[in-house]
């Protein structure tokens, strides 16, 4: 639970805001608070998580430091994000990672593609890491079939479970019965405002961000990373189908569906997480928080470095460099998805379950 | 902190709405603007910082506004609450120019709300902007700043060299530093005097340490006090004040928009004798609210305590601080401070009195009050249901009304009738010609707004000929 005096904090500014009201055109957060007088741990836990950090408020706040209500809506949000992503991750052992999330993402990076390029010298030999394969089947040469599909597979479902699990409780925990959820026109609604990105739009001005001018930037970089990352998954449930159901093994020509999404989703995902860090780095600090920062920045790198390998394996697919890129670029995929569940990407099913509640509310409202 | 050496076509001396639109009008008329603004950079804007949407004349429904609204109507609601304390000349002037805000307004960076469900969130003669005041002082500044306007912060004007009605130089201190900036004319737009407690105390005495500013604490009136001095021909009663009832746990200045009380209709009003002393149900708060500042400061002590019971609680717009609550009246009393005996007096004289009514705060309804002083004529129930609530208030001061004349140029008006050449006034301190008594939500920016384009572009036209 996030602790005693961050729930106060948001709480007293929640009630200034609901005295105030001015911000309601800029969110889904505002008409929610609207429908509320008073301000529990679940309600703002609900209201952190509708926000997408767009910042709009904090610089049109009247409020907003060096007023003595300092008001800074958009940092108390974003503690109590961080409080959630760590107080629904499971197993609990677990939450510590979001604590340095940092150095976690890096270690378990180091650690992944170290226990990958390890298994593959001592199972199979510096001869077959360090020479060329080409032709069907190449990739399986270097780390053979079962080795790549099964924990690929185990830690995808793991992932899912965990992340499942999460939203469920949070739903729960927010007010929210699991029939409730099954409401079409809300999953509709809150479908629609997370794939555009709505509320990065901040009423049609854009978010004031890095700083204080409008911009749809952010935005559309953030199009980027979640597209990019969507066309990859395609590519590889493609490459998947052509493995086990055409009998046709990687790796796949230029000209082929899985190597087409793969390369676009790539390019999309390095241009997308490159520009969140530039954006990132040159961000007005006031109205940000410590450990998300951390988060963001772990969880872009991440997601950088596993395309830019992913790449450059595609780049050097025939050569023999391809044996250590491709145990390279296993484990940061296998780093990414095992990071998943305990790091920024858990965004995703908070927001998304609270985009839904939100829709249901304003149905009723 | 330095003070620029050269010489401008245009000076303003202000950083709220009023200054801004004539600031941006001047630039775009092809004058060299500096605009000084006397707060720093986190905190500017002045009083515009607080407000929320704009009263203007429409034709038709847009998506901003749920209706037309006529020039003849705009003029017979200001008509209304000034009682004729009006320039008609110009204030027919404000209605007529305010009719392309619609446009002009986004086309200098501001953004109008979109409705948020159906037009629940709109009106009908005032559109409101997204964010609020600052975000659109914000725009304001981006887009002057963008368009080629130097604009200094931490500028304080402390006078105007002026001989026979003639501007030649502003005397501007910044940080440690003083000097003089020449310009060719000047536009004043500093607002009015209401965070100057001294001044205030000269009509009212002591009383004004009890007052409450609900903006910003740089409207210290020094320069509507030098345009004075040198001759400009004052307008409006300077012992008034637009007040409404805030809470008294505000902070002394800048409390804005959340420490406004709107429990008043739902309960009853007493002073520091624990007695009634004005019709709390007089007629809609909208249309009243902005009596109850002036009233409270007349009272002993300039405070009051609004008192709601179980069936009040609710039915107005969450407060930022929270009631006193008690379970009985005279223990309220006792948390108040006040008399036990007295309150629970006056309560009991009230709630003998309420005739039985179907009570509907969507209209006047008929619960009142009979044989009773003051009466209440709408929304009069018991406060008999615990929890008892009260809420301490005093006079939140808005604006003043005390301003310098103006002609339809914006030109300032001397002693002798005639204006003076290059110096103009926008805003709060030329307000009072045109309201000089009462209140409009979102008029005064429409006087800033129109006099500031107004004196922007008579004072480029006259520096850049």
């Amino acid at each position: 639970m996030p602790s005693a005096e961050l729930v106060q904090e948001a709480a007293r500014q929640m009630v200034i805001c609901n005295a105030c009201r001015y911000c309601e055109g800029y969110c889904a957060v505002f008409p929610a608070m609207e429908l509320r007088r008073a301000f529990a741990a679940p309600d703002l836990t609900y209201l952190a998580n509708l926000c997408f950090d767009c910042r709009d408020c904090y610089y049109a706040c009247q409020y907003a430091p060096p007023h003595e209500f300092a008001v800074n809506v958009p940092r108390v949000f974003a503690e109590l994000r961080a409080d959630t992503y760590r107080d629904y991750s499971w197993p609990r052992l677990l939450a510590g990672l979001y604590r340095r999330s940092g150095l976690a993402g890096g270690l378990i990076s180091a650690a992944s593609v170290a226990a990958v390029l390890f298994l593959v010298l001592v199972l199979r030999g510096p001869g077959v890491l360090l020479s060329a394969h080409v032709g069907p089947g190449a990739f399986y040469r270097v780390v053979p079939y079962a080795a790549m599909v099964l924990p690929a597979v185990a830690i995808s479902l793991f992932g899912l479970a965990a992340l499942l699990g999460g939203a469920a409780r949070f739903w729960r925990d927010t007010g929210g019965s699991l029939r409730e959820m099954l409401d079409g026109r809300a999953l509709l609604r809150a479908t629609a405002d997370a794939f555009t990105l709505r509320y990065l739009g901040g009423g049609g001005a854009g978010c004031n961000y890095p700083d204080e001018g409008f911009s749809q930037a952010r935005r559309w970089l953030h199009h980027l990373v979640f597209y990019g990352f969507l066309l990859d998954l395609a590519a590889t449930t493609v490459a998947a189908g052509y493995d086990h159901l055409l009998g046709w093994p990687a790796p796949y020509p230029l000209l082929s569906a899985p190597v087409i999404l793969g390369t676009l989703g790539g390019i999309m995902l390095v241009a997308g997480t490159v520009g969140l860090l530039v954006l990132k780095w040159r961000s007005d600090p006031a109205p940000a928080e410590r450990r998300m920062v951390a988060m963001d920045v772990a969880f872009l790198l991440v997601l950088l470095l596993t395309s830019v390998t992913g790449l450059l394996l595609l780049a050097l697919r025939e050569t023999g460099a391809m044996g250590v890129l491709l145990a390279i670029h296993l484990g940061m995929v296998a780093a990414l998805f095992v990071t998943l569940p305990y790091g920024k990407f858990a965004h995703l099913v908070y927001r998304y379950a609270a985009l839904i509640r939100s829709a249901i509310e304003q149905a009723r409202a | 902190m330095s003070i620029p050496r050269r010489s401008y076509d245009v000076v303003v001396v202000g950083g709220g709405n009023a200054a801004l639109c004539a600031a941006m009008t001047a630039q775009r008329a092809g004058a060299a603007v500096l605009l000084l603004e006397a707060a720093p950079e986190a905190v500017r804007g002045g009083n515009s910082r607080h407000t929320r949407d704009i009263r203007y004349v429409h034709d038709r429904a847009s998506a901003f506004v749920t209706g037309p609204y006529t020039a003849e109507e705009f003029w017979e609601d200001l008509q209304r609450v000034t009682g004729g304390e009006t320039d008609e000349a110009l204030a027919r002037l404000t209605i007529a120019e305010s009719a392309d805000l619609g446009d002009w307004m986004p086309a200098h960076g501001v953004r109008w709300q979109q409705p948020l469900k159906g037009t629940l969130h709109l009106a009908r003669t005032n559109a409101f902007f997204l964010g609020g005041g600052k975000a659109m002082v914000n725009a304001y500044y981006d887009t002057a700043r963008k368009r080629g306007v130097e604009i200094l912060y931490e500028a304080e004007v402390q006078g105007l060299n002026v001989d026979d009605g003639l501007f030649h130089s502003a005397v501007v201190a910044r940080g440690g530093a003083s000097g003089e900036v020449r310009a060719k004319a000047v536009v004043v737009a500093s607002g009015g005097f209401e965070a100057n407690i001294p001044w205030l105390k000269e009509y009212w005495g002591e009383a004004a340490d009890h007052f409450v500013i609900r903006g910003t604490p740089y409207n210290q009136g020094r320069l509507l006090k030098e345009l004075l001095a040198h001759g400009a021909r004052a307008v409006g009663n300077p012992r008034e004040f637009h007040a409404v009832a805030v809470d008294a746990r505000a902070p002394k200045f800048d409390g804005g928009i959340v420490t406004r009380l709107d429990s008043v209709p739902f309960g009853i009003v007493v002073n520091r004798e624990a007695c009634r002393f004005y019709d709390e149900g007089e007629d809609f708060w909208p249309k009243r609210y902005a009596i109850w500042g002036g009233l409270i400061a007349r009272q002993p002590g300039q405070i009051a305590y609004s008192i709601v019971d179980a069936r009040g609680a609710g039915r107005f717009m969450p407060s930022v601080f929270p009631p006193l609550e008690a379970r009985s009246v005279g223990d309220l009393a006792d948390l108040l401070g006040l008399d036990a005996r007295a309150l629970v007096a006056t309560v009991e004289a009230f709630n003998r009195s309420v005739r039985p009514g179907a009570f509907d705060p969507s209209r006047l309804d008929d619960c009142r009050t009979e044989g009773l002083e003051p009466p209440k004529s709408h929304w009069a129930l018991p406060v008999d249901q615990p929890p008892f609530w009260a809420y301490p208030v005093r006079p939140g001061i808005t604006f003043t009304y005390l301003g310098v004349t103006v002609n339809r140029q914006a030109q300032v008006v001397l002693q002798d009738g005639q204006p003076a050449p290059n110096i103009f006034a926008a805003g709060e301190v030329m307000a009072g010609n045109i309201l000089g008594r009462g209140y409009l939500a979102g008029f005064g920016l429409t006087i800033g707004t129109v006099f500031g384009r107004i004196a922007g572009r008579e004072a480029a036209r006259h520096a850049v000929r």
